[in-house]
């Protein structure tokens, strides 16, 4: 347990994988993973249906979810609650990170500054997030504005904390360096401060993205009639499992997406870390 | 060679470090006159308050007292005209090769195709021209740091100050560097103050050498190097140098652990 815990940094950077494999091999262990984790899926509804353990609506096998998303797409509404999860965290994302990354980088690099705001932030932060979505609900009622305001909240934190210490972490000769071929303090901050941090910054950036999908569910259940979340509770008021889980494989997707393209990101504008 | 004009003037320099106020100072009322166009190195015991020496030069710590003058002027922080060479090289990672060296002269708003001539003769002078574009973490210790000896003369500096530069390399890089370095110096003339602790290394590259006391740091002798520009590191004259700064380097040493 407590190497598990450890290893915690190094789960958010590898998944359960581990450092790469050679390509070919990890391809083919994902793929025997996932097949083997539908195979499970498949033998244990099969059991429940054979055996009468309890009623099979609540374990559908994989192919009947796979189907109902796939009815749903065709049929057209599947698009509308997809653009409406995918609106709301595109909007409230981009809002927390534009304003975590622009005081997280001032913050950083001014003493002053930051000394005023972290206090506030030490106070705020350990505040479950979830703890405050009804107080939003209640400022600024059940519609759109909260559930992007909630997101935008929610997902600051993680990213101005990590752009606080991308800024502070930078190594101090980097700046002298900088410094002693002449460069004045606007130089210094736009071609050192700024690709310095960059790597940090965009782990933060990855970790408020894969925190977005985590809270739009939430709040998707609370007074929405569209969104994935939505799919998913109203699911639950009429036994629709099928839909259930299909809504939570879209996210899962969804989610799979963003990080994939933060990385794609990530290896476009880091190639000086790991150049081929 | 103390003939040719001043160009750093050290006075009476005492630097303390105020961790707490009776903490002993690293540098006590420290003197020192570099001729333009010396290679001066300062030679001392780990601790004795050398790269506090060269980082107040270099304007990134203020002295408690004393002033630096560069031609005459005193100095007040970092600035173009003062190279920095640093043991650990302090690239730029996310710059190449190339764009490392031409850091300095995009600095002064030289235009692209004349940032790449400099560049590229720099390069070549450290013999680094084909890795211009790599990134420095594809590079080994000893190419990095010529990466950083050709950034430091691409900006043009009257001055490089240059702080235990081979101390991380291998025995054999070191020798080759120092190689690079001395025909560099004799192509380029630059004023170059140059600390280390290898006593070796002082001999092969410098026109004096000044000993410095274990802490608080003092000058305890100058030696002026007589030998040619291009040194012999196995001639009688070169040994001799070499084991009469030895014994005095010594001396300091046993004060340490005394």
């Amino acid at each position: 347990m407590g190497t598990f815990i450890s290893g915690v940094p190094d789960l958010m950077e590898w998944g359960l994988r581990g450092p790469a494999l050679s390509s070919r091999r990890a391809s083919t262990l994902r793929f025997v993973a996932v097949a083997g984790f539908l195979v499970l899926w498949s033998m244990a509804s099969g059991i429940v249906v054979v055996m009468k353990l309890f009623n099979p609506i609540f374990l559908p096998g994989p192919w009947v979810v796979i189907g109902k998303v796939v009815e749903m797409g065709v049929k057209g509404q599947l698009w509308a609650h997809v653009g409406a999860t995918m609106e709301r965290v595109a909007v409230g994302f981009t809002t927390g990170a534009v304003l975590a990354l622009l005081l997280g980088i001032v913050a950083g690099h001014v003493r002053v500054v930051r000394n005023v705001v972290e206090p506030i932030i030490e106070l705020l932060r350990p505040i479950p997030p979830l703890a405050v979505l009804p107080l939003f609900i209640v400022w600024i009622g059940i519609g759109e504005t909260s559930k992007v305001g909630f997101i935008t909240y929610a997902t600051f934190f993680p990213m101005f904390l990590t752009t606080v210490h991308a800024v502070r972490q930078i190594d101090p000769l980097l700046v002298r360096a900088a410094q002693s071929l002449g460069a004045g303090s606007l130089q210094v901050f736009r071609l050192i401060i700024l690709p310095a941090a960059l790597p940090e910054i965009l782990t933060g950036v990855r970790l408020g993205v894969a925190l977005s999908f985590f809270v739009i569910v939430i709040s998707e259940f609370i007074g929405a009639e569209h969104g994935l979340g939505y799919l998913i509770n109203d699911g639950r008021n009429f036994f629709l499992v099928p839909q259930m889980l299909g809504a939570a494989i879209v996210l899962g997707l969804l989610g799979y997406t963003g990080n994939a393209l933060v990385r794609l990101l990530e290896r476009r504008l880091l190639r000086w870390q790991s150049p081929s | 060679m103390s003939r040719a004009p001043l160009k750093i003037q050290i006075q009476k320099v005492t630097k303390t470090f105020a961790r707490d106020a009776r903490s002993a100072p690293a540098v006590v009322d420290f003197d020192l006159d570099v001729a333009e166009r010396e290679l001066l190195c300062i030679l001392g015991p780990s601790g004795c308050g050398k790269s506090t020496l060269l980082n107040i030069v270099a304007g990134f710590i203020q002295p408690t007292s004393g002033t630096v003058l560069v031609d005459g002027r005193p100095v007040t922080g970092p600035g173009a005209e003062r190279g920095v060479v640093f043991q650990e090289y302090v690239l730029f990672p996310w710059l190449t090769v190339a764009g490392n060296v031409e850091f300095g002269p995009l600095l002064q708003g030289v235009a692209a195709e004349e940032r790449r001539r400099t560049a590229a003769r720099y390069l070549e002078l450290v013999g680094l021209a084909p890795h211009a574009h790599k990134f420095p973490v594809q590079l080994s210790g000893g190419m990095k740091q010529r990466v950083a000896i050709a950034r430091a003369l691409a900006n043009n500096p009257a001055i490089i100050l240059m702080d235990e530069p081979f101390g991380a390399l291998d025995a054999q890089t070191r020798e080759v560097l120092q190689d690079e370095l001395s025909r560099i110096q004799r192509v380029e003339h630059k004023t170059i103050l140059f600390i280390t602790h290898s006593i070796r290394e002082a001999v092969y590259l410098a026109d004096r050498v000044v000993v410095m006391t274990s802490a608080p740091g003092r000058i305890k002798r100058v030696f002026d190097i007589e030998l040619p520009e291009v040194r012999d590191r196995f001639t009688r004259e070169f040994t001799e140098y070499e084991s009469e700064i030895t014994r005095m380097v010594k001396e300091e040493v046993a004060k340490v652990h005394e």
